[in-house]
């Protein structure tokens, strides 16, 4: 039985074709997805994204939910030092496998949030919650199944939003990239974050269940595009951004997927997986790839045949700005930036050039 | 979802139509496209190939997938439709039309084995 977001009344009343993400009831499009990816590179789109899920953590200062995510996380929540400030992360297990990425949010020094994957939001609570009896048995954990969220992106979005929520214009005019603020509008108390997964300007909003109809209405109404995941899984591969159980999961190291920004080695800070790492010999990485030749689409899973062994595409698509495949492939160390593969596609091999992502940033092609 | 009444239907959602010339001609169904999303490359059999009834001899892949295009019935591929190569979302605007390749069955009596379009209906009806 696939579990349904408040919203999902509303996809099905747009005839939306749906499909199982996570397991939610999701949907790809509208309609065309090519259309909604390009509402959202110049104009502005909107996402359903109540199936990821929102886990707050409380506690008291002295034994804090900033001393347990210091050691639970990859990267270092002593980077969060302003309220509302978010940082990504690697969730990893010992072994240094990637449990999950996540968005980590400082509001208080008694209250940060996470935003967690669908499909692994039950484990990462598990783990999470496990990991707090051993070194913060006072923190609390506590999932927020009562929130909903959409994600508003594109050069426009700000503006549409301010035009559809109101008192939103005053509270996030100045608010900087990776920062979120409490607004309270007529659609209740709103958390507004200025994140996103498509490589444009834009706005997370995450809004109690209940309303999360009446604000996806309130943006159709400033004309802004309901997209579905197959135009947010473009986007973010344009955008050269990582999909957890795709790009990385537990049976690989961050350092292999293109996340070593995330990771801190070099501060003393203990964390899981840190002394995993730090002996970890990196044997791959996670490099971009833009088809030269035609004769089809690059597809996760291909294998691709280097001058220093086979490696293997972890996503590809067809993307829709630069009207050429792309994908992300996980290729042997040594492999540089320029240098011409060949990737297998059915009966070819199909030459494409390595690149560093992302591909497309702000609505222009920044690989060529 | 529209279904000519003049064609036959595939059960892996192929439409036939059979021409005046005694060849048959080969596309997918808005079914089809619909369920694949908006197509970014079509890959077509060159004229002369021959082909066995229910071999893959056509691509057509989305922005979400690859899928393969079967032949109907055994035959001579006479002619793919080469604009599509630079067109192939010309099959999202209207299925029908834009056609993918055309057989010259070995046996033209073939045709009439396959769904017509209230079978089809049903059959997508129930998927």
């Amino acid at each position: 039985m696939l579990k349904t977001t408040p919203l999902n009344a509303l996809h099905r009343e747009s005839g939306a074709r749906m499909v199982d993400f996570g397991g939610f009831d999701m949907p790809v499009n509208y309609g065309s997805q090519i259309d909604e990816h390009n509402a959202v590179r110049g104009d502005a789109g909107m996402f359903d994204v109540s199936h990821m899920r929102v886990v707050d953590l409380h506690g008291d200062v002295a034994e804090g939910p900033r001393a347990f995510l210091r050691y639970a996380l990859a990267n270092n929540v002593d980077k969060l030092t302003v309220p509302g400030k978010a940082l990504y992360s690697c969730l990893l297990r010992d072994d240094g496998g990637v449990l999950d990425d996540l968005i980590v949010y400082f509001l208080g020094e008694d209250f940060f949030r996470l935003v967690v994957n669908a499909a692994t939001a039950d484990k990462d609570i598990g783990w999470l919650t496990k990991l707090a009896t051993q070194r913060a048995p006072r923190l609390s954990i506590v999932p927020r199944v009562d929130l909903a969220m959409i994600a508003v992106q594109g050069p426009a979005a700000r503006e549409k939003v301010w035009r559809a929520i109101p008192n939103s214009e005053p509270a996030t005019a100045s608010l900087k990239p990776f920062n979120a603020v409490t607004v309270a509008t007529p659609f209740g108390e709103l958390f507004i974050a200025r994140t996103g997964y498509t490589g444009e300007d834009g706005f997370e909003i995450v809004v109690p269940a209940a309303r999360a109809a009446d604000v996806w209405r309130a943006l159709q109404a400033a004309a802004v595009s309901a997209c579905g995941l197959g135009a947010r899984d473009t986007l973010r591969l344009e955008a050269g951004m990582n999909l957890y159980g795709q790009d990385m999961d537990e049976s690989v190291s961050p350092l292999e997927s293109g996340l070593a920004w995330t990771v801190d080695l070099a501060s003393a800070r203990d964390f899981v997986g840190k002394r995993a790492l730090a002996s970890q010999s990196v044997a791959r990485e996670l490099k971009g790839l833009l088809l030269v030749d035609s004769g089809g689409v690059l597809r996760a899973h291909q294998a691709v045949h280097t001058s220093l062994g086979d490696g293997e595409i972890t996503s590809g698509t067809y993307s829709p700005t630069m009207k050429q495949s792309i994908a992300l492939a996980r290729l042997p160390a040594g492999i540089a930036v320029g240098d011409v593969v060949h990737v297998q596609v059915r009966d070819r091999r199909l030459a494409a050039r390595v690149v560093k992502p992302p591909f497309v940033r702000h609505g222009k092609v920044i690989v060529t | 979802m529209d279904l000519p009444n003049d064609l036959r239907y595939t059960d892996s959602h192929e439409w036939i139509r059979a021409e005046s010339d005694g060849s048959v001609t080969i596309g997918i169904t808005d079914h089809a496209q619909a369920a694949l999303g908006d197509l970014v490359y079509v890959e077509l059999p060159k004229p002369g190939r021959s082909v066995a009834a229910g071999e893959a001899c056509a691509i057509v892949e989305s922005v979400k997938a690859a899928s393969d295009v079967y032949a109907p019935l055994a035959g001579t591929i006479v002619a793919g439709n080469d604009d599509l190569a630079g067109k192939p979302e010309a099959v999202n605007e209207n299925a029908y039309a834009a056609w993918l390749f055309r057989i010259q069955p070995a046996d033209a009596d073939d045709v009439r084995k396959f769904m017509d379009a209230a079978a089809y209906s049903k059959l997508i009806a129930e998927a």
